[in-house]
C-alpha cells in the first residue's frame, strides 16, 4: 500500500538528513507502528505519507514515496486526500468548521461529493466512532478523547485506504486513549485500513500493531513483527520489560499475554516485597483547606484538601477536566478561591506578589514554551537570575542536562530540552515546592528517565513534588504518593502503590501483569529478584 | 439534480430558518430604519427585531450577542448625545436648557465650539440621528443572533467559497488569541513578574503573535490535507469573463448603493443596483464552475424563508414610500421641537416586521 524507495529527506538549515535511507514497503490492512526516540525522524517520515512533505514543509526528498500508487511527489496533499487521512496531536488544530456534524462533513465536500453520499457517509461515521449523541454538539465543548475521535472521524468519511496519525493518544488520559484506539483496531479489522501510526506511549499501542518500524538515528530503519523489534528496541513498554528480565520467549506485548506467561514469576516473588518507600514527615508547604474554585460556570474544585510534604513526589491523576491544571493554578496564585483557603509557605498565593512568589513555589505549565520568551538560552537565563546569584541558572541548566548551547532559541530545543530550560528557571529562585502540569506530553523514554532521576534529585534535596499526568507509569516510577481527582474532588488520596493497583485505569502494566502482588516498575521487580 | 434535492435538510418540524432569509429580513428593517429619524418609529423598529429574537434564537453560543449588540446601540446613543452636549450642534436653537462656559478657541478654529449653550432642538435631533444608528446595529444584531455569519458564508455560491473560509478563520482566531493573552499572561506571573498592566500585556504580544502563526500555520496544513483548494480545470476566456463581470457588477451596486442612500440619486440608482446584481450573479455562476466542492445538508429555501425575507422587504419597501408621501411624519421637524406622529400606516408596515415570530419554524433544542 505504502513503498518507501531509498527515501531521504534533508531540511534546508540542518546538517544530518532528518530521514536517511528508508526502503520499505508497509502491506495494505496493517496496523504499523513507528517508534523511535525524538529527533527520529517519525514525524517526516509520516509526512512524506500525507504529501505534507516536502510540499508544505520545505526540504528536498530523494527517493520516491508512493501510496497506493501514487507519487507522493508529484501529488500535492490536496491531491491525496482522497487517499490518505492525516491526524496529528493536537486536534483542535486539525478543526475547520464548528460542528461535530459539518466537520465529518468538511473534507467531503472538498472533494466535490455528491450530497446523497455524503449524508450515508456522515451517519455511518457517527455510528462507527459512537458520535451519534454529539452530532449537533460545537467542536469546543467536546473532550479530549470525543475530539480526537471526531478528528480521527473527519478524514474517514472520505474512506481513505490509508491513515497517517501522529500521537494520537499522547494528550489523552487512559481512558480516552483507550476509546480512540478501540476505534483505530476497528477500521483495521472491519474496513482493511492501512494505518501508520507514531507513539511515544508504547505501553498503549503496541499490543495492537501488526509492524513496528523501528527508527535510530544514524542507524537504519527495522520493520519487522511486534515481538522481534521489541526484543532488541532501546523504547520499550515496562510489560515488554519484565519480559526481557523474566526471559520470556516470545516476549509478551499485552498484559494478557504476560500474565498467563507470569505464574512462574509470581510465585518466585510471593513473600518478597519492594523496598518501602520512606514516609515525609515535615511540616508540609503547602496546605489546600477545603479548597474551592470556579472558572466561569465552572465549579473546577470543590472542597480539595491537600498538604504537601518536603521530599515527596505527588502525582495528581484524574481524567482531562477533571480540575488537575486548576489546582496547580490555584497553588500558584492563578485562581483566587471561591471558598476554603490555600496557604503556599505560608502565604496565601493569590495575594502575593509574583516576584515574592516564585521563591515560595514554580510551576512549569503543560507547554514549557509558554514560560520562555528569551531570545536565546543564555538571554533567558540571564533573566530568570534577577534576584538571584547571576550564573545560577546556567549552571542548573548544565547540571540538568549538560550539552545545551547558549545561543540556541528556546523554540528550537527539542521536548525534552525545553521542559529542562524551563525546569531551570523555574528553579532558580529556590522554591520548595515544585509544580509540574503534564511534563511527559512528547517526551521520548530518554529523557523521561532523564525527568525522573532529575526529579528524584530534587525531592532528595528537600523539595516537595507536585505533578500532574496522565501517564501511570510515571507516576508508578516516581511518586511516593498518589492523588486521583475526578470532577473537582479528590477521590483517592494515598501511597502510589495502594492507590494505582486498587485501579483498573490507573495501574501501571506491571501491577496489572503482577497481581495482587504489590510491584509497580520493572526496576523493583529486578531488584527484588537480584537481591 | 435529484440527488441534492434528497440530501438538504427535510423543510418540515424544528429546524434552522436560511440564514440567508434573516440577514434578507434585518437588513429590510434597517433600510426601513435608515428613512425616519421618528423616535417612535425607530422604537417600534428595534422592538419588532427584540421580540422575533427571543421568539425565534437557539441556544447556540453566536445567540447570545444580541444582548451584546444592543448594548453597543446605546452606546453609540450616549456617545452621540455627549458629542452633542459638549460640541455643540448645527441646529439652530431657541430654547436653552442649560450653558456650558465655553472654551475660547483661537480664529483659525471658527466653526469649532467646546462647551456653550445646550438647546432642547440640537440635543433632540442628535437624540433621533444616534437613535437611527442604534437600530440599525439593533437590527444587524438580530440577524447574527439568529443565524451565526459562519453558517451565511456557508451559503456563499462556490467562487466566493475561499475568502468565506479567511472570514471565518479569522473570526474562530479572535478568541483564540483572546486565550493566548490571557494563558502567557498568566505565564509572566510564574516567572515573577506583574501579570497586571499594559506593559504586561504588551510583553506577551511577540509570543502570542508567534503562537497564532504557528496554529495558522497548522491549521492550512490540515486544511490541505482534506482537499482544500481542489480546483478544476477553466478555459482562460471563461476565467476572463468571470472577473470582468464580477468586477463591474460590484462597481454597480456600489454607484447604487450610494446612490440609494443620498437624496438625489432615486432615479437611476434602483437600474444601476439591478444591473449591478445581475452582472455580479453571472459573475459568481462562472466562477463557481472552477470549484469541485459541493455542499453538505444544505438548509432548504421553502415558504418559511419566503414569508421571512419577503416581510423584511415589505417593511423596506413600504417605509420609503411612505416617507416619500407623509415626510412630516418620518421625518420630525426639531426646530421648532414638535411632538413625533405615530401614523396608524406607518404603525401596520413595521409590524409586518412581526411576520417571521410566527412564519418561521422553532429551531432545534438541544437538551446538553
Amino acid at each position: 500500500m505504502i513503498t518507501f524507495e531509498q527515501v531521504s529527506v534533508r531540511y534546508a538549515d540542518s546538517a544530518a538528513p532528518a530521514l536517511d535511507g528508508v526502503d520499505l514497503t508497509v502491506p495494505e490492512g496493517e496496523l504499523c507502528l513507528l517508534v523511535g526516540p525524538s529527533g527520529s525522524g517519525k514525524s517526516t517520515l509520516l509526512g512524506t505519507v500525507s504529501g505534507l512533505v516536502p510540499h508544505f514543509t520545505g526540504g528536498v526528498l530523494h527517493g520516491r514515496v508512493t501510496v497506493g500508487g501514487r507519487d507522493t511527489r508529484e501529488h500535492r496533499p490536496r491531491d491525496l486526500a482522497d487517499l490518505v487521512g492525516t491526524v496529528g496531536q493536537d486536534p483542535l488544530a486539525h478543526f475547520v468548521t464548528d460542528t461535530v456534524e459539518d466537520e465529518l462533513a468538511y473534507g467531503m465536500e472538498s472533494l466535490g461529493l455528491p450530497g446523497d453520499v455524503m449524508r450515508r457517509r456522515v451517519e455511518e461515521t457517527l455510528d462507527l466512532l459512537g458520535l451519534a449523541d454529539l452530532r449537533d454538539r460545537a467542536l469546543g465543548s467536546l473532550s479530549g478523547g470525543q475530539q480526537q475521535r471526531v478528528a480521527i472521524g473527519s478524514v474517514l468519511t472520505v474512506h481513505p485506504r490509508v491513515l497517517v496519525l501522529d500521537e494520537p493518544t499522547s494528550a489523552l488520559d487512559p481512558g480516552a486513549a483507550e476509546e480512540v484506539l478501540a476505534v483505530l483496531q476497528r477500521l483495521v479489522h472491519d474496513l482493511g485500513t492501512t494505518v501508520l501510526m507514531a507513539e511515544h506511549r508504547l505501553e498503549r499501542v503496541v499490543q495492537y500493531a501488526d509492524q513496528v518500524l523501528l527508527l535510530t538515528p544514524g542507524a537504519p530503519p527495522v520493520l519487522g513483527e511486534p515481538a522481534e523489534v521489541m526484543a532488541h528496541s532501546p523504547v520499550h513498554p515496562p510489560v515488554v520489560g519484565l519480559g526481557r528480565l523474566a526471559g520470556w520467549r516470545p516476549l509478551p506485548l499485552s498484559v494478557r499475554d504476560a500474565r498467563r506467561k507470569a505464574a512462574a514469576l509470581r510465585t518466585e516473588l510471593t513473600g518478597r516485597a519492594p523496598s518501602p518507600t520512606a514516609v515525609a514527615t515535615g511540616s508540609p508547604v503547602a496546605v489546600a483547606d477545603r479548597l474551592a474554585v470556579r472558572r466561569g460556570p465552572v465549579h473546577a474544585l470543590r472542597g480539595v484538601d491537600l498538604a504537601l510534604r518536603p521530599g515527596e513526589i505527588t502525582a495528581l491523576m484524574g481524567r482531562n477536566g477533571a480540575g488537575k491544571s486548576t489546582l496547580l493554578g490555584g497553588l500558584v496564585g492563578l485562581h483566587a478561591p471561591a471558598s476554603g483557603s490555600v496557604r503556599v509557605g505560608g502565604r496565601v498565593p493569590h495575594r502575593t506578589r509574583p516576584a515574592e512568589l516564585i521563591r515560595e513555589v514554580g510551576l512549569v505549565p503543560q507547554d514549557p514554551r509558554d514560560l520562555l520568551y528569551g531570545e536565546s538560552v543564555a538571554a533567558e537565563c540571564a533573566a530568570a537570575d534577577a534576584g538571584a546569584e547571576p550564573g545560577t541558572c546556567r549552571a542548573l541548566v548544565e547540571r540538568l542536562l549538560p550539552g545545551i548551547a547558549d545561543t540556541a532559541h528556546p523554540r528550537d530545543l527539542s521536548e525534552g530540552q525545553r521542559l529542562t530550560l524551563a525546569l531551570a528557571v523555574v528553579l532558580t529562585a529556590r522554591p520548595p515546592l515544585l509544580l509540574l502540569d503534564e511534563p511527559t506530553r512528547g517526551l521520548d523514554y530518554a529523557a523521561k528517565a532523564r525527568l525522573v532521576e532529575v526529579l528524584r534529585a530534587l525531592a532528595a534535596e528537600g523539595h516537595a513534588v507536585l505533578l500532574a499526568t496522565h501517564d501511570v507509569e510515571l507516576a508508578a516510577e516516581l511518586a511516593h504518593r498518589t492523588v486521583i481527582l475526578a470532577e473537582g474532588e479528590i477521590v483517592a488520596d494515598g501511597p502510589t502503590a495502594e492507590v494505582v493497583v486498587s485501579s483498573p485505569a490507573f495501574a501501571p502494566q506491571v501491577a496489572k501483569v503482577l497481581a495482587p502482588g504489590p510491584w509497580l516498575t520493572v526496576g523493583q521487580v529486578a531488584e527484588a529478584m537480584g537481591a | 439534480m435529484s440527488s441534492t434535492a434528497r440530501s438538504t435538510r427535510p423543510p418540515t418540524g424544528p429546524r434552522q430558518l436560511h440564514p440567508g432569509a434573516w440577514w434578507l429580513w434585518a437588513l429590510g428593517l434597517g433600510a426601513a430604519a435608515t428613512r425616519t429619524t421618528n423616535p417612535a418609529i425607530l422604537l417600534l423598529l428595534a422592538a419588532v427585531a427584540g421580540y422575533v429574537v427571543a421568539a425565534r434564537r437557539g441556544d447556540a453560543p453566536w445567540s447570545r450577542s444580541y444582548g451584546a449588540f444592543l448594548r453597543l446601540g446605546l452606546l453609540v446613543l450616549g456617545i452621540r448625545l455627549v458629542f452633542a452636549v459638549f460640541l455643540g450642534s448645527p441646529i439652530p436653537g431657541t430654547h436653552v436648557l442649560f450653558a456650558l462656559p465655553e472654551v475660547p478657541l483661537p480664529a483659525w478654529a471658527q466653526g469649532v465650539r467646546i462647551g456653550g449653550r445646550v438647546t432642547v432642538e440640537g440635543l433632540l435631533a442628535a437624540l433621533y440621528d444616534g437613535l437611527r444608528l442604534a437600530t440599525l446595529l439593533i437590527c444587524v444584531g438580530a440577524a447574527n443572533s439568529l443565524a451565526s455569519p459562519a453558517r451565511l458564508l456557508r451559503t456563499l455560491p462556490g467562487a466566493l467559497y475561499e475568502a468565506g473560509v479567511a472570514v471565518v478563520v479569522a473570526m474562530t482566531f479572535a478568541p483564540n488569541l483572546v486565550a493566548d493573552v490571557r494563558r502567557l499572561r498568566a505565564a509572566r506571573r510564574l516567572r515573577g513578574r506583574a501579570d497586571k498592566g499594559v506593559a504586561a500585556v504588551l510583553s506577551v504580544g511577540l509570543p502570542v503573535l508567534e503562537g497564532a502563526l504557528e496554529r495558522s500555520v497548522a491549521l492550512a496544513a490540515a486544511m490541505d490535507t482534506r482537499g482544500f483548494g481542489r480546483t478544476a480545470d477553466v478555459p482562460r476566456r471563461l476565467a476572463r469573463a468571470t472577473a470582468a463581470l464580477t468586477l463591474a457588477g460590484l462597481l454597480g451596486i456600489c454607484l447604487a448603493a450610494y446612490g440609494l442612500l443620498t437624496a438625489g440619486g432615486a432615479g437611476w440608482a434602483l437600474p444601476v443596483l439591478l444591473l449591478g446584481l445581475a452582472a455580479a450573479f453571472a459573475g459568481l455562476l462562472l466562477g463557481g464552475r472552477r470549484s469541485v466542492r459541493t455542499r453538505y445538508r444544505p438548509d432548504p429555501w421553502a415558504l418559511p424563508e419566503w414569508l421571512t425575507a419577503g416581510s423584511g422587504a415589505a417593511v423596506a419597501a413600504l417605509t420609503a414610500f411612505l416617507a416619500v408621501r407623509d415626510p412630516a411624519a418620518f421625518a420630525p421637524t426639531v426646530v421648532p421641537p414638535t411632538v413625533p406622529a405615530l401614523p396608524l400606516a406607518a404603525v401596520l408596515t413595521v409590524l409586518l416586521g412581526l411576520v417571521p415570530a410566527f412564519a418561521a419554524p422553532t429551531p432545534p433544542r438541544r437538551a446538553s
